[in-house]
């Protein structure tokens, strides 16, 4: 008997608890089979971060660090600082990424650090119960934004990818979606990409992934995709923003 | 045996981290500790060792937190308000159980304070400093001979114990330059750390490096584990194998009044002892090396023979209260102290122990 579809070998057996029709698990699949298909599994280093995915470390099987809030690109760049022939990534959240490690992130891009930055945004706080993060839309309702975020006083969504593509040193940048199979592929395309990119000893790589968070928008999944794709991707523009590795085009 | 050299206080740190094994350096420029990371920048890359200058303090720590974790010998070192941002990453890292050196080059504070020397940062440096139930091992040398010895030592520490080791000194000690005979080089295998996050390679099992115990019976077995090694720490530095790194006793077995004091303060307490001797006065220094775990125990063996003590610091008051846990008052226990930079006088010092012993 042929096997056609298996647990990837990076991802541990450990099942998922994430919420039902979160995307997490789906992108811990596509980082894992990219590491599997680039076959540098058994010398890759996973950073995690605080939010839902802090226990992201349970779900792949390989060395693991577990940062404290935001810094998970600091805590990356010495592991990689040690060990610059494995592969480092982070994998953080909105809150984690763009709030509280705004500082880290856009430094660890800016010195161009070899490694890769998996950024899941979901507009949304989830761990804590659904406040506000820095990418949540305008009027968008959350725990901590009740009457809509008010852009006169909260201010707009802060768009990394768009951000860190004005820097000069980092290598690859690009926002993919997960809200369909077409832009499933493409999402898988660009991360794999990214750890390409680190590979090739390129550079710093950051792919964003949009992505949703049913209990906390209060949507079943399949409304929540249907309303990522109408709100936030105007928003948040999909596409390839940066891209200094002289490979081919993957979006 | 090297010929003795005359060095800054704060370059013979970076020199002794060198010769340490220490080949990862990560901070963030701030007064009066910058010669440290000026001498790494240039001498780590001799070494094919890395010198990274951070965008802050909290990055700083995480990078040791990161390189901590990948087996290295690392070290980042600040001042004391630089020091207060990289509380949280202490905390992770003492809970993580990892290894690395820290220096802080106390300054005068509260807040931006000054830039002038001070051991204002004593209850924040011996009590954990950061969240949660945990201590580091605190270093105070006296001289640069020491600074460069205890670097070495603080690393040996950090390795033995899996805890991060601080060494704690002042501006004075920083700037200052004074002759020392180097140390030989030590051999570092970071091989031996088989916990190091290198990529699972040929291993069966993983690495894991977590903070993180949500469940309720598992964090207090963690934290009563992190305490028991705690007390395995303070034997070893007290009783055991670390004594000499604990305390220095000078002139205290029949001293009547026993002076206390660390760092730069230690110095001119011994031209006080001399002068009180000649005085007829009895005086004796215990000076702690080692500020936590503290060396209790040698000065409750004073507490018999001595009549007063009288602790002297560079802040209004922070190591007396673990003279005074010491003393259980038995004697009574003095202060005297100067704070926001300044130094006190050996005249100064001698009118005090006048009040103390000569009341009338």
């Amino acid at each position: 008997m042929q096997k056609i579809f298996e647990r990837p070998k990076a991802l541990s057996k450990n099942p998922f608890h994430y919420c039902p029709g979160c995307d997490h698990g789906v992108i811990h699949r596509m980082v894992a089979e990219s590491l599997d298909e680039l076959e540098v599994t058994n010398k890759s280093i996973g950073v995690a971060p605080v939010g839902c995915s802090v226990f992201a470390y349970d779900y792949f099987d390989i060395d693991f660090n577990s940062a404290p809030h935001g810094r998970a690109p600091a805590v990356a760049t010495g592991i990689k600082r040690v060990h610059p022939d494995s592969i480092v990534f982070s994998y953080q959240g909105d809150g984690d990424c763009a709030a509280i490690g705004t500082a880290e992130i856009v430094h660890a891009a800016n010195r161009g650090e070899n490694i890769t930055v998996v950024f899941v945004n979901n507009a949304i706080y989830g761990m804590t119960g659904g406040q506000m993060a820095p990418t949540t839309l305008v009027g968008m309702k959350t725990a901590t934004s009740p009457y809509g975020r008010d852009a006169k006083t909260m201010g707009h969504p802060i768009k990394m990818s768009e951000m860190l593509s004005t820097l000069t040193a980092p290598a690859f940048v690009a926002r993919v979606s997960i809200h369909n199979v077409a832009n499933l592929m493409k999402a898988k395309k660009a991360i794999k990409r990214a750890f390409e990119v680190q590979k090739e000893k390129k550079g710093f790589s950051f792919v964003e992934v949009l992505a949703i968070c049913p209990t906390n928008w209060g949507k079943p999944p399949v409304e929540a995709h249907k309303w990522l794709e109408e709100n936030m991707v105007p928003v948040f523009p999909l596409g390839v923003f940066k891209d200094q590795t002289g490979g081919p085009a993957v979006l | 045996m090297a010929d003795k050299i005359l060095m800054k206080g704060n370059e013979a740190i970076g020199e002794a981290a060198v010769l340490a094994g220490c080949r990862h350096y990560f901070g963030y420029p701030i007064t009066p500790q910058s010669e440290l990371p000026a001498y790494l920048s240039k001498r780590l890359p001799e070494v094919e060792g890395c010198f990274l200058q951070s965008e802050s303090e909290v990055a700083a720590i995480n990078m040791v937190f990161g390189a901590a974790s990948a087996g290295a010998r690392v070290m980042t070192s600040s001042s004391s308000p630089g020091v207060s941002l990289m509380q949280e990453g202490i905390s992770y890292i003492a809970a993580a159980e990892l290894p690395c050196v820290l220096v802080n080059v106390v300054r005068g504070g509260p807040g931006l304070g000054n830039i002038a020397p001070a051991q204002s940062d004593y209850f924040q440096s011996t009590r954990g400093g950061g969240h949660g139930d945990y201590r580091t091992i605190v270093l105070a040398p006296n001289s640069v001979q020491e600074m460069t010895n205890l670097t070495v030592k603080a690393f040996e520490a950090a390795d033995k114990f899996k805890n991060p080791v601080l060494l704690m000194v002042d501006g004075v000690l920083g700037q200052m330059m004074e002759p020392v005979q180097l140390p030989e080089p030590v051999n570092y295998d970071p091989a031996a750390k088989k916990w190091a996050l290198t990529g699972k390679g040929a291993r069966k099992e993983r690495n894991l490096c977590t903070t993180i115990w949500l469940d309720v019976e598992l964090l207090e077995e963690h934290n009563w584990h992190l305490y028991q090694k705690y007390q395995y720490i303070t034997d070893e530095f007290t009783t055991g194998s670390w004594k000499e790194y604990g305390c220095e006793l000078h002139q205290t077995e029949d001293a009547e009044i026993v002076l206390v004091g660390y760092g730069i303060i230690s110095r001119i307490l011994k031209t006080v002892v001399e002068k009180c001797r000649k005085r007829g006065i009895k005086a004796g220094l215990v000076r702690p090396i080692t500020l936590w775990p503290f060396p209790t125990p040698s000065i409750q063996k004073l507490v018999p023979s001595a009549k007063h003590f009288l602790c002297v610091e560079m802040s209004t008051g922070q190591m007396v209260e673990d003279v005074k846990l010491a003393v259980e008052g038995k004697k009574p226990v003095y202060f005297y102290g100067r704070t926001g930079g300044s130094l006190p006088s050996d005249f100064e010092i001698l009118n005090e122990i006048d009040k103390i012993v000569r009341p009338d």
